[in-house]
């Protein structure tokens, strides 16, 4: 609040229509962002899948921070946090692996996977003190949530669940799309680093208008049937689901084409094995259903991007600096299934994919842009007056309305301003 | 085993083609680029290390030859925004040997080492690579069955790779 007109700065900043460019751009907010939003809320970390036994770990990170996930020996699931309670070395340098401790290089301190400090060199020289006292950092809540682990770094809070709110039914969606309701991410991920903030990836995420226009090239030499699901005449959604949390709902062009996995370009007589198991586990007409409606295409604030076939997860290492975390969704019980989702997001997605190379043109471009000073304003009024709301309550609008980025900024603004 | 002359001759071969396909791209002559490829062609650019198995993990480029023609078609759109403009390039390509354990097909392993100098909107980007490729000789032109680019930083976080690496 600026005692001297009473007008909050994010009130200034952040309009119902319009957002100021300084907001992806001025180092001082990203550091603001750190400590509101990635420091405080929940933020996806990683999925049980990839720590499956006793002893799996694997380096993830919030924000720039690096972060440990580790199973332990009683099979919990654990967030620590990558800094000897010593003198601050990362007592991890490698992605994965199996351990029991961490030894630091340095002084060699070591850490049972649970975070307790189990000993350290010449113990002499520390008579009298508490070890417990030593353990590593960690995440200070853990959550999850059919297998995403979220961690939040605030004691008090709403939570995980809370924090999900409407879209945990898209998570739903996704683990049915399993005849054994389970997701695994074990295909190993692409790392795409993007000279941009990090808003512009998670705007982007549900922007149904860019599609026709910066996609344009694979659509057109490669028979994609995508660019009519973002076409003026598409009946898919925008939505807010609150909380951040936005989604492209496909549901009603894939209904209309009424065909099993029609959603990812292909059908049941391609996929017989994973057709057959889906009528196993959910029964004909439920089975049906699931292969008509396809996955999610939802994004987690601040991080979780499900992208129908892939995952993505965003990192913020900087006000200009952001990398795309990203793999294909594998489905357990799926193998033919899971090999058309890898060979797919292998191609659209990463450093060289033919999607993602373009959107993360149109990040650094903006990026680039908006140290422009005239207009001030991300201008973000696109179906503000044809919007309305869903059965549920959630605000909906056109396909290529920005319905979500208004909801990002409207949950942003509740961040940011003083508690 | 060739004779001296004989592997002194495929080697010139050898090197010739590779300095042709490295002014292909970085020129992006894309369809003469593609030309090299054999109707069976897999080009490869794995993700987290070299010995990844593509056919389970995430590569960042992992084409058939399918694949790569479509690589080829979108370039040539013109509407391939990260490459319109297209990035300025130049690589150098050394350490090119004819390596000890050859295929029984009768392809011939090579590989090489390249350094690749990108200038884009975004700045300016040095790239390294290991190469290793199977060449084939097709109705008497050397071909490209497999080229494999293992990219030196290929575990961390990379730019955008839209050029012909």
């Amino acid at each position: 609040m600026n005692m001297m007109t009473g007008v909050s700065p994010w009130e200034r900043l952040i309009r119902p229509d319009r957002v100021h460019g300084s907001l992806y751009t001025d180092p001082d907010i990203f550091e603001a962002e750190l400590k509101n939003i990635w420091y405080r809320t929940w933020v996806y970390v990683g999925h049980e899948s990839e720590v499956p036994n006793a002893n799996d770990y694997v380096v993830k990170s919030i924000g720039p921070q690096s972060v440990i996930m580790t199973r332990d020996e009683q099979g919990k699931v654990n967030l620590l946090l990558n800094r000897c309670s010593h003198r601050g070395n990362q007592v991890c340098s490698f992605e994965r692996g199996s351990a029991r401790s961490f030894t630091c290089p340095f002084h060699s301190w070591t850490f049972a996977n649970d975070g307790r400090l189990v000993g350290y060199a010449f113990p002499d020289g520390y008579e009298g003190q508490d070890k417990a006292q030593l353990a590593l950092g960690r995440v200070t809540r853990v959550e999850s949530y059919r297998g995403f682990v979220f961690g939040s770094f605030a004691a008090d809070g709403p939570t995980l669940r809370e924090h999900l709110g409407g879209a945990a039914e898209t998570i739903d969606r996704l683990v049915r799309t399993s005849p054994e309701g389970e997701v695994e991410i074990t295909a190993g991920f692409l790392k795409h680093r993007v000279k941009a903030n990090w808003k512009f990836i998670l705007e982007n995420e549900c922007d149904g208008y860019h599609p026709a226009f910066v996609h344009t090239s694979i659509f057109g030499v490669a028979d994609s049937m995508i660019g009519k699901l973002y076409g003026g005449a598409s009946t898919a959604l925008t939505r807010d689901y609150g909380n951040g949390h936005t989604e492209i709902d496909l549901r009603p062009e894939f209904r209309k084409r009424d065909a099993p996995m029609s959603w990812f370009g292909t059908s049941e007589e391609r996929l017989p094995d994973y057709t057959a198991r889906m009528k196993a586990a959910y029964g004909d007409t439920a089975a049906r259903e699931i292969m008509i409606d396809g996955t999610p295409h939802v994004m987690i604030f601040p991080n979780l991007f499900i992208a129908e076939i892939q995952m993505f997860v965003i990192q913020p290492l900087g006000v200009d600096d952001s990398v795309q975390h990203v793999t294909a969704l594998q489905f357990k019980g799926a193998p033919d299934l899971n090999r058309r989702l890898r060979q797919q997001t292998m191609g659209s997605v990463g450093p060289a994919g033919f999607l993602l190379a373009d959107d993360s043109e149109m990040y650094e471009r903006c990026h680039r842009g908006v140290l422009a000073r005239n207009p001030e304003w991300i201008f973000l009024g696109r179906g503000e007056k044809r919007q309305r709301q869903d059965e549920l309550g959630f605000t909906v609008g056109h396909v290529t309305d920005e319905v979500p980025s208004r909801g990002i900024w409207t949950h942003y603004r509740n961040l940011m301003e003083p508690i | 085993m060739l004779s001296r002359e004989s592997s002194a001759t495929l080697m010139s071969a050898i090197t010739a083609f590779l300095y042709r396909e490295a002014r292909l791209q970085d020129e992006h002559q894309y369809e003469a680029w593609e030309k090299l490829w054999t109707d069976d062609g897999v080009y490869w650019v794995p993700a987290n290390g070299a010995d990844i198995d593509p056919e389970r993990q995430m590569s960042i480029i992992y084409d058939n030859r399918s694949r790569i023609a479509l690589r080829v078609r979108q370039l040539m759109t013109g509407k391939h925004f990260t490459q319109t403009p297209q990035s300025n390039l130049r690589r150098l390509i050394s350490n090119i040997e004819l390596m000890d354990e050859q295929p029984d097909d009768g392809d011939i392993a090579v590989a090489s080492n390249s350094l690749i100098f990108e200038s884009s909107l975004r700045d300016d980007t040095l790239w390294a690579a290991r190469n290793e490729y199977r060449l084939r000789y097709v109705d008497g032109e050397l071909r490209m069955a497999s080229k494999k680019v293992i990219l030196v930083n290929n575990d961390k976080a990379i730019y955008t790779l839209s050029f012909l690496v």
